[in-house]
């Protein structure tokens, strides 16, 4: 089974976030990327995959800042190849960088087809698209997200378990080529030791691959980015650990909750 | 923008979910605004009855066919997208629920139009649409105008109360020819319930409920001591369940449990809209993060930019001295 991973780099929301001058973008400068969390939870499907039924597993990601690492790091838990696109500009939509991702694809030699396309379901910057439909649409597959397992066991098709509300799962059967998008993995991303990584980025394994056309004109625009204002927002308990909690103390007993 | 303003209706299960009246409400202001009718598409295999309460709209699209039985976004897009291409609306809203969650990308990309996505409110302003939406796991909210003859909104659960988009009135329904289906990729074989025998966390009256910040399940005894001592339940947020520390059962939030517990204690928890969803009716919220700008705050009733592990021996501690 040959199965592609499609990262993105998306803001780190646990630094303090700051709005560009422009009033409507984050500012870059202050931005600290990680990978979505979702799509490392898609790696670690095509993992489970590749483990079990053979295979290879191919990422792809957009350059961008620190995407290096994420590729080296994909390579060093056991993707067999990492390709990164270059000329895709930063804070692209999501709509525009799935029609990107989608036309350089064919361009890269020994990569189609492929059985099956894993992504995470979605990321906090899907603002105009979600990249896993839009990449199916493209490609002509079909699409299911909220995924948290995939068995690949029989021929032509995946088994998938996708989540529905109050804990409830269904259970799919999809023909092959499909793109699934991922919300969870069979089990958590694997830890993988530096030195492992080092190792990745010491054979200079990542192939870059030029944009295959210009980037589409978004249809979106945005006006404004601010923080969001809350008419209520929580009392703040300011303090040590053992003030804090006396506090707390205090405001159970207060709504006879001890 | 000068076609009509959909709303999709969820059906779940046999139930119209709250969610539909919330965003015909909304879609009531928008339509008005905008001039044009208000239609509520409602998509099913022998569901019709179920339009009956959807008077909110001017009318209702019903689309009735075998393969619309269960809410496959594969399909309902397909439909749906076939429908939009003859009938041009100007928006079509979709709520943003783990039911609809695969067409809310769908749509717009068999549709070829821009989406605007995390919708927390909706404005006509200058004739056309302004959306508001919630970026970035809360952190931010933007203002921007989607362009198109058509375009798709996928909306937060929330936007207005349930009751607004109730109505007495019957409202006509036409029945639409669902276009012939090919032979489907996607083929829903069953659905499995939770496994049950683990604890109800509906019924807690008291809730603590960990998420990335308790850092490990080694901790996780800190979080089930605190429970003990209060008389509830250990729950969690996404992450804890990803991580393995908890059985899905105790999750709470969009793919999990809508609690509402008499006390909520947050521990560790951002606070991601899809978590808000699940507990913002506890009728006592306090959390506990180490990042004073995280989003949860913005729901709790009382807050701590601290370190739960060491916020949480400390509470254990006054808690067993005051019952004593």
């Amino acid at each position: 089974m040959k199965i592609l991973v499609l990262l993105k780099m998306v803001p780190d929301v646990v630094e303090e976030l700051e709005v560009a001058p422009d009033g409507a973008s984050l500012d870059r400068g202050f931005l600290r990327l990680i990978v979505n969390e979702r799509d490392e939870n898609a790696l670690e499907q095509a993992l489970i995959l590749k483990e079990r039924h053979q295979g290879t597993v191919v990422v792809v990601a957009p350059e961008a800042p620190e995407v290096d690492d994420v590729l080296y790091t994909a390579l060093a838990r056991g993707a067999d190849r990492a390709i990164k696109v270059t000329g895709v500009a930063e804070g692209l939509g999501s709509r525009a960088s799935a029609a990107l991702l989608a036309a350089t694809l064919p361009t890269v030699a020994d990569l189609l087809p492929v059985d099956l396309v894993l992504t995470g379901c979605q990321a906090i910057d899907d603002l105009d698209g979600l990249i896993g439909p839009l990449v199916a649409e493209h490609m002509g597959m079909p699409y299911v997200g909220i995924v948290t397992g995939v068995d690949g066991s029989a021929s032509g098709v995946v088994r998938l378990s996708r989540e529905y509300p109050g804990g409830l799962r269904g259970r799919f059967e999809v023909d092959l080529p499909a793109v699934v998008g991922i919300q969870g993995a069979e089990k958590p991303p694997r830890y993988v030791p530096i030195a492992k990584v080092r190792v990745a980025m010491a054979s200079g394994k990542i192939e870059s691959i030029p944009a295959a056309s210009d980037a589409e004109a978004p249809l979106l625009d945005v006006l404004e980015m601010r923080k969001p204002v809350f008419a209520e927002r929580a009392e703040m308990i300011e303090g040590d650990p053992d003030e804090i909690a006396t506090r707390i103390c205090e405001i159970l007993a207060g709504r006879g909750l001890l | 923008m000068a076609g009509a303003v959909w709303v999709l209706a969820e059906q779940w299960r046999g139930h119209l979910s709250d969610v539909t009246f919330e965003l015909l409400a909304l879609g009531r202001q928008v339509a008005d605004g905008l001039g044009v009718p208000l239609e509520a598409v409602l998509l099913g295999s022998g569901a019709e009855n179920l339009a009956a309460s959807l008077g909110a709209a001017d009318r209702v699209l019903y689309v009735d066919a075998p393969s619309l039985a269960e809410p496959i976004g594969e399909e309902g897009s397909r439909v749906l997208a076939a429908l939009a291409a003859e009938r041009r609306p100007g928006a079509i809203l979709v709520p943003i629920t783990n039911v609809n969650w695969d067409l809310v990308g769908l749509l717009p990309a068999r549709l070829g139009v821009t989406l605007a996505n995390f919708c927390t409110d909706l404005k006509v302003a200058g004739g056309g649409l302004e959306a508001q939406c919630l970026v970035l796991g809360g952190k931010m909210e933007v203002r921007a105008v989607p362009k198109g003859e058509t375009v798709v909104l996928g909306v937060l659960p929330g936007v207005r109360s349930a009751d607004q988009g109730r109505a007495e009135r019957s409202p006509e329904v036409e029945r639409v020819a669902a276009a012939p289906s090919p032979a489907g990729r996607v083929r829903l074989l069953g659905y499995e319930e939770p496994e049950a025998g683990d604890v109800d966390i509906t019924q807690a009256e008291v809730l603590v409920s960990v998420g990335r910040g308790l850092q490990g399940e080694a901790n996780l005894e800190l979080a089930e001591e605190l429970a003990e001592v209060l008389g509830g339940a250990v729950s969690g947020s996404r992450p804890a369940i990803d991580l393995g520390w908890l059985p899905v059962t105790r999750q709470v939030g969009r793919s999990g449990m809508q609690v509402k517990p008499r006390l909520y204690l947050a521990l560790g928890i951002s606070g991601a809209p899809e978590h808000i969803e699940g507990m913002k009716g506890s009728a006592l919220i306090v959390a506990v993060n180490t990042d004073p700008g995280a989003p949860i705050f913005n729901v709790a009733h009382y807050g701590a930019a601290a370190d739960l592990l060491e916020v949480v021996p400390a509470l254990i501690d006054k808690l067993k001295e005051q019952k004593r």
